[in-house]
C-alpha cells in the first residue's frame, strides 16, 4: 500500500532576534521522517513543549512567518507546496486541535463547525453538521451553545466533529487528550481508531505513552527534535524488541514495567553528535561528533550508531 | 432589571456626593455670589446688604448645603447670573447643541476608528498599517485645541470654506436660523472632535485584532481552510466589536473634555462654552448645574458600556447580578 503521507527529512527552525540585530536560529525539529498509510494511526510521542505540534503546523502550512521548514511533505504522491497546503487544509487534511481554546469564544459551535460557506449552501452544511454531531451523541441543543458552555467531553466531540465534516483522508490530531478524564480519553481513543477503520490516515501527536500505545499502529519516538525510533506498537510490549536505548529506558520507566528511572535531561541546544549522547549507556567516542541518521531495518526505523541490525 | 435598579441607586448616591462636594468647594472658593451678581449693576451698599439677607449668604454652611440639596431634589437649580433665565433652561438649550456635536463626532470617530483599526490590524506590519499607526500616534499626542486651531487655519482662514465661529450667521434672529445654517457651522467642530477621537479607538481595535490573529482559534480557523479576510470577517470583527463599542462609550468623559476646548475655539454655543463662561464670570448656579449634568452624561456612558457587556456578551449574560 502506498503512503498517504510521507514526511521526509523535515527540519523546522525559527529565526529570532536576540539583543538587537543578532540573529539566532532556533532549531526545533531536525531531520524528521515518517509516513502514514491509509487506515493507519501513527503516533509521535515526545515530551510536552518539545515542538511536536509544529510538525502538524508544517503539514497544514500554518507555521508562523519566522518559521522555516526544509524537507518534503508528500501527500498522495504529490509534494505539497504552500499553495497546495492551503487548498487541501480543511478539506482532505484536517486538524483536531488540543482544546476548546481553538474555537471562537463568541460563535455558536454549530455555526462554527460548518465554517465559512456561501449562503445557498448553508442549509446543507448544517444538515451535515447535525449528522456528524449526532453520530458523536451531541444533541441538537449543543449546536446553539457557545464554546465556554461545553463540558470537557462535549468540547472534545465537537472538535473531532469539525475535523470529520469535510470527510478528510488524513487527520492530524494534535494532543487530543490532555486534561480529560479517563472515560473521555477512552472514548477519544475509540473514536480515533474508528477513523482509521473508516480508511483515514491518522497522525496522532501526543505526550501520553498510554494513549499512543492504545491507539497507534506505529509509534515514532521524538527526542530533542529528532525522531530516534519508529517501531510497531506491539514491539513496545517487550523492551527487548525495542532498538534505541532511550526508547527502552522510557518503557522501563513505566510503573508497570518496574519504574526504572534514568538520570539526565534532553539537550536544549543543537549538539554535534548523537542527541542522546550525554545520557546513553552504550555510547562511544564516535557518537560524540557524528549525528546518526535514521535508517530503516525491517520496517522499523532507528537512529543509532550502535545498532547493528539485530534485536537483542 | 435588578442590575439597572442597582445602577440607578448608585447614580443617585453619586449625584448627591458630587453635588455636596462641588457645593462645598465653591463655598470655600473666594467667589462672592452677591458681588458677582451685583457687580454689573453698580448697586449701593444698602442694596448689597439687602441682597445678602435675601440670598441668605450669611447662614451657616451646612444650612446652605441642605437647602441646596433640597432644591436640587425639586429640580430647582436657581437662576443663571449670566443669562438671567432659569439654569434648567440654559442647560437644556446648551446641552442640546453640545449633545448633537458630541454624538455626531462620537459616531463618526467610532465608525472610522474601528474601520481603520481593522484594516491596520489585518495588514499588520504593512505600509498601510504603518501609515494608520503613525497617524494615530500623531493625533493621540496632539492636544485637541491645537488640532482645532490648525483645522480652523486651513479651512476657515486660508480656504474660506467655513466661518471662523458662532453657531449661526451674525445678525440673524435665532428663529430665522435654518437647519442648514446650523449644520454648516457644525461641520468644523465635529470634524475636529472626530479626528481626535479616531486615534484611541483605532489603536485599540488594531491591538485587539492583532491579539486575535495570534490566538489559537485564529490558527485553527486557518487550519480549516478559511481565508485571511474571511477569518477577519467571521471571527475578528465579532470579537473586537463589543470591547470597541464599550471603549467608545467609556470615552464619554474625554469627549466632554474635548468638546469644551473645541467649542471654545470655534465659538460654538454649547455646554463647553457655557462652562468656561460660568467659571470665568462666577456664575455659581450654572457652574454647579453643569458639573451635575456632566456627571450624569459620563455615568450614562459608562452604564451603557456595562449593560452592553452584561446583556450582549454570551459569556456574561448568564451570570448573576452583582
Amino acid at each position: 500500500m502506498d503512503d498517504l503521507l510521507n514526511v521526509s527529512n523535515i527540519s523546522i527552525s525559527f529565526t529570532q532576534y536576540v539583543q538587537g540585530l543578532n540573529q539566532h536560529v532556533l532549531k526545533v525539529i531536525s531531520d524528521l521522517s515518517l509516513s502514514v498509510k491509509e487506515g493507519e494511526v501513527v503516533a509521535i510521542l515526545g515530551s510536552s513543549g518539545s515542538g511536536k505540534s509544529l510538525l502538524a503546523h508544517a503539514i497544514l502550512g500554518i507555521l508562523p512567518e519566522n518559521g522555516n521548514c526544509e524537507g518534503d511533505i508528500v501527500f498522495k504522491g504529490e509534494v505539497l507546496s504552500q499553495e497546495r497546503k492551503e487548498q487541501l487544509r480543511g478539506k482532505e487534511i484536517c486538524l483536531i486541535p488540543q482544546s476548546v481554546n481553538f474555537l471562537d469564544p463568541l460563535m455558536k459551535v454549530g455555526e462554527q463547525a460548518i465554517g465559512d460557506v456561501p449562503k445557498e449552501e448553508r442549509e446543507e452544511a448544517f444538515k451535515k453538521q447535525r449528522d456528524v454531531f449526532s453520530k458523536y451523541g451531541l444533541s441538537e441543543e449543543v449546536d446553539d451553545l457557545y464554546p465556554f458552555e461545553l463540558s470537557g467531553g462535549m468540547a472534545r466531540k465537537v472538535l473531532l466533529s469539525t475535523a470529520l465534516l469535510s470527510n478528510p483522508e488524513l487527520v492530524v490530531a494534535d494532543e487530543p487528550t490532555p486534561g480529560l478524564d479517563s472515560q473521555s480519553v477512552k472514548e477519544t481513543i475509540k473514536d480515533i481508531k474508528q477513523m482509521a477503520q473508516d480508511g483515514k490516515g491518522v497522525l496522532l501527536i501526543t505526550h501520553e505513552i498510554d494513549v499512543a500505545l492504545k491507539t497507534a499502529d506505529r509509534i515514532a519516538i521524538f527526542y530533542s527534535g529528532y525522531v530516534i525510533e519508529i517501531n510497531k506498537t506491539e514491539n513496545f510490549n517487550d523492551v527487548n524488541n525495542l532498538l534505541h536505548p532511550y526508547t527502552k529506558s522510557l518503557i522501563e520507566a513505566l510503573p508497570r514495567n518496574g519504574f526504572k528511572l534514568t538520570e539526565g535531561v534532553q539537550p536544549l541546544d543543537d549538539v554535534d553528535g548523537c542527541p542522546y549522547f550525554e545520557n546513553c549507556p552504550i555510547r562511544d567516542d564516535f557518537c560524540k561528533n557524528n549525528i546518526p541518521s535514521l535508517i530503516e531495518h525491517d520496517g522499523v526505523m532507528i537512529r543509532c550508531h550502535k545498532y547493528n541490525g539485530e534485536v537483542e | 432589571m435588578k442590575f439597572l435598579g442597582y445602577k440607578a441607586v448608585r447614580l443617585f448616591i453619586l449625584l448627591v456626593a458630587v453635588a455636596a462636594v462641588s457645593f462645598l468647594m465653591i463655598e470655600l472658593s473666594p467667589i462672592d455670589p452677591v458681588k458677582s451678581y451685583a457687580a454689573e449693576m453698580g448697586a449701593s451698599v444698602q442694596q448689597m446688604a439687602a441682597l445678602r439677607s435675601y440670598w441668605q449668604v450669611d447662614v451657616p454652611t451646612y444650612q446652605k448645603l441642605l437647602d441646596w440639596l433640597f432644591d436640587l431634589l425639586q429640580l430647582n437649580l436657581g437662576v443663571s447670573l449670566i443669562y438671567r433665565i432659569p439654569v434648567v433652561n440654559v442647560i437644556l438649550d446648551k446641552f442640546t447643541a453640545s449633545a448633537i456635536l458630541m454624538i455626531t463626532s462620537w459616531a463618526i470617530s467610532g465608525v472610522f476608528g474601528f474601520v481603520l483599526g481593522i484594516v491596520a490590524g489585518a495588514k499588520e506590519g504593512s505600509w498601510i498599517d504603518k501609515i494608520i499607526k503613525g497617524y494615530c500616534y500623531l493625533l493621540q499626542s496632539s492636544p485637541a485645541f491645537w488640532i482645532g486651531l490648525i483645522i480652523m487655519m486651513i479651512f476657515s482662514v486660508y480656504l474660506r470654506w467655513f466661518p471662523t465661529g458662532l453657531a449661526v450667521p451674525v445678525g440673524t434672529l435665532a428663529s430665522e436660523v435654518t437647519f442648514f445654517d446650523w449644520l454648516y457651522r457644525l461641520i468644523l467642530p465635529a470634524f475636529t472632535l472626530s479626528i481626535v477621537g479616531i486615534a484611541s479607538i483605532a489603536l485599540y481595535t488594531r491591538d485587539r485584532l492583532v491579539n486575535i490573529l495570534n490566538s489559537d482559534y485564529f490558527l485553527f480557523a486557518r487550519a480549516r481552510g478559511e481565508s485571511h479576510w474571511s477569518i477577519i470577517k467571521r471571527h475578528g470583527i465579532r470579537n473586537v466589536l463589543l470591547p470597541a463599542i464599550t471603549l467608545q462609550f467609556m470615552s464619554f468623559s474625554e469627549l466632554f473634555g474635548g468638546a469644551v476646548l473645541v467649542e471654545q475655539i470655534f465659538s460654538y454655543p454649547g455646554i463647553g462654552q457655557a462652562t468656561v463662561a460660568a467659571g470665568l464670570r462666577s456664575d455659581v448656579p450654572l457652574l454647579l448645574a453643569i458639573v451635575l449634568i456632566s456627571t450624569v452624561f459620563v455615568f450614562v456612558g459608562n452604564t451603557i458600556a456595562d449593560v452592553l457587556y452584561k446583556y450582549v456578551d454570551p459569556r456574561m449574560r448568564g451570570e448573576d447580578d452583582e
